[in-house]
């Protein structure tokens, strides 16, 4: 991805230097990477290389002692969540805590609430709770079956991690930053989420992914970044990238295989 | 063997959630009547009241909003232990308007209860990022602090009030004005929280991270609820000060900050139908002490002890628990 194709249009995302401590400790250090509109970005790196930090960044939730975020040409470094959203940028949180007390669908109604989405269809969404039906559907919850009804917090993780990804999917995002959406799921389950990911990159969905499980996200990817102690290590196609020493060094040898 | 108790929804509460099923008028008056029992309870019994129970009953009434009001804030999981800056702004508000400007009460309640609601909630602004109990101690100071700038630069009378305010026409006019709006609320609050605006309210205060993802901006929320719960908390102030003819600094007193938080604890916490029992309870159980002179604090104590310790989940939520499902002991083995 890089800068090889300056030529190209301007990216849809650029991130330039930037950094950001907590006390003593910088998660993110000096980073610099571009993001152009309908590919998919796999982010990885060992614990604690400040992956999450990077998807906070983005996403308003906390603020950088320095560096640049631009979508679409406009700086949005430093606004506040809601406006993020409003631009076009949604997430998923690595822990997933739904509305536990709420049916699974109910989940879906705050984010279909927003004025993003109120904006896109003019007001005319219709009811609400059928447009969640919907989405939950997409993501894999069987139609007509008792699951979309049930309280979030009986719902067993793998559905907790669907309902998670509708939730960013409500707000009909250009770029849609998944931060480790896969962690704590069965092959299996991962398998039956990895086309509805390849479904919203055909859609022309921007999409980036924080992930430790590197064959799945290879799979899918367009390109890589590596972090360790939030420093860019490396940067392209996975097979390069892994070849690198420095990756070598940094991400397997922690991962110890 | 051990034995386990069961419990099971009644169907017809469960059908009538999302689509309309029921089929019998029987199941029409199930759902009906809990929500007629304070209708009729209120407009009906109040003109057969003597004097003094039916100035009870607007005392209770006025507490009950302000019980209202913070049942409301607490749903975006804003703990108010100020409810008096409502009742004290609304107050003075329309003693102002009433003393200073000359007009009459059919103007200065509806003036205090909007423009109250729009002072508490510039007032409550700059804190509305705290969050539990430094919102809480925030709501605290703010009236306490009112009151000494009133004491001390003698604006608004000063430490003698505004006195002879015009009063209500006559005292079924003024139980029937607060017995109406406090439905008005109690219904209107329910109804708010029931719809999807409602959700959003409530997802703030489960999950402020997760509303804030969504697109939405929760301070500007968190601003309407203020406002929505300040306004009632207002009108209950303009109300008393045009009950009693009076605005003065008892208008920010303790009394109106914490006697909606135990009513709201006694009754049920987010069900808005609680705090309204609560209140029902708890005043007139204090008027009734009253004859119990200073043994009077010692009995009321121990009643909201044994309520709170009794009936932990509140006496709303239990008797809507009772109503609503079959209960059984069945084995486990
Ligand atoms: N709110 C915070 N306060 C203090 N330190 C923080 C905070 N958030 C993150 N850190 C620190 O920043 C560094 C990067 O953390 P981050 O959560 O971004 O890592 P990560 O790559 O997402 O890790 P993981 O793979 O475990 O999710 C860590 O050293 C962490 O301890
Ligand atoms: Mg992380």
């Amino acid at each position: 991805m890089g800068g090889r194709d300056m030529t190209a249009q301007a990216p849809l995302l650029r991130v330039s230097n930037l950094t950001k401590t907590f006390g003593g400790v910088t998660a993110v250090s000096n980073l610099d990477f571009e993001l152009p509109e309908g590919k998919l970005l796999g982010v990885i790196g060992p614990n604690g290389s400040g992956k999450t930090t990077l998807v906070n960044l983005i996403t308003g939730f906390t603020r950088p002692v320095a560096g640049r975020i631009e979508f679409r040409g406009r700086d949005v470094t430093g606004w506040p969540p809601h406006r993020v959203v409003g631009e076009g940028i949604s997430r998923t949180f690595q822990m997933v805590r739904p509305f536990y007390q709420l049916p699974a669908y109910k989940n879906l109604i705050v984010p279909l609430y927003s004025p993003r989405v109120k904006k896109l269809t003019g007001g005319r969404y219709g009811d609400r709770s059928a447009v969640a039906l919907d989405l939950l559907e997409e993501v894999g919850f069987e139609r007509d079956a008792y699951v979309s009804y049930k309280k979030a917090g009986a719902l067993p993780q793998g559905y907790l991690k669907r309902l998670e990804l509708a939730k960013a999917m409500a707000l009909r995002p250009d770029l849609i930053i998944l931060d480790e959406l896969f962690s704590g799921l069965s092959l299996a389950e991962v398998a039956s989420i990895v086309p509805i990911i390849e479904k919203l990159k055909h859609q022309g969905k921007t999409i980036i992914m924080i992930e430790h499980r590197l064959k799945e996200l290879f799979r899918i990817a367009d390109g890589v970044l590596v972090l360790n102690y939030g420093r860019k290590i490396a940067e392209g196609l996975a097979a390069e990238v892994m070849k690198s020493p420095a990756v070598r060094d940094a991400y397997l040898g922690s991962e110890g295989d | 063997m051990k034995k386990r108790k069961e419990r099971i929804d009644r169907g017809i509460k469960v059908r009538a959630q999302d689509i309309f099923a029921l089929t019998s008028y029987r199941e029409m008056l199930y759902l009906l009547v809990p929500g007629a029992i304070p209708v009729v309870g209120l407009l009906c019994f109040a003109p057969m009241l003597s004097n003094y129970w039916r100035e009870v009953i607007i005392s209770t009434a006025i507490y009950a909003l302000l019980a209202i009001s913070w049942d409301m804030l607490m749903c975006a999981g804003l703990l108010s232990l100020g409810q008096s800056l409502f009742f004290g702004i609304g107050s003075y508000l329309a003693g102002s308007l009433n003393h200073y400007l000359g007009l009459p009460p059919i103007l200065t309640i509806p003036l205090a209860t909007i423009g109250g609601g729009l002072i508490c909630t510039l007032l409550l602004l700059p804190v509305l990022r705290l969050r539990g109990i430094y919102f809480a101690m925030v709501t605290l100071v703010l009236p306490l602090m009112l009151s000494r700038l009133v004491e001390a630069t003698r604006i608004l009378g000063g430490t003698e009030g505004l006195t002879g305010l015009t009063p209500f026409p006559n005292q079924l006019t003024a139980v029937f004005l607060i017995q109406i709006v406090l439905l008005v609320t109690l219904f209107g609050f329910r109804r708010i929280k029931g719809s999807d605006y409602g959700l959003v309210i409530t997802g703030i205060s489960d999950n402020d991270r997760s509303v804030m993802s969504a697109g939405i901006n929760i301070q500007w929320y968190k601003a309407q609820v203020v406002f929505l719960g300040a306004s009632v908390g207002s009108f209950a102030g303009a109300f008393g000060t045009h009950m009693d003819m009076f605005a003065g600094m008892p208008g920010f007193a303790l009394d109106y900050s914490i006697m909606p938080v135990a009513a709201a604890v006694v009754g049920g916490v987010g069900t808005f139908f609680g705090p309204l029992i609560g209140a029902f309870i708890l005043v007139p159980l204090s008027e009734a002490l009253r004859a119990l002179g200073a043994l009077r604090i010692v009995f009321y104590g121990l009643f909201l002890v044994i309520f709170v310790v009794g009936i932990p989940e509140g006496i709303f939520p239990y008797i809507q628990r009772k109503y609503q499902q079959v209960e059984r002991w069945v084995d486990v083995t």
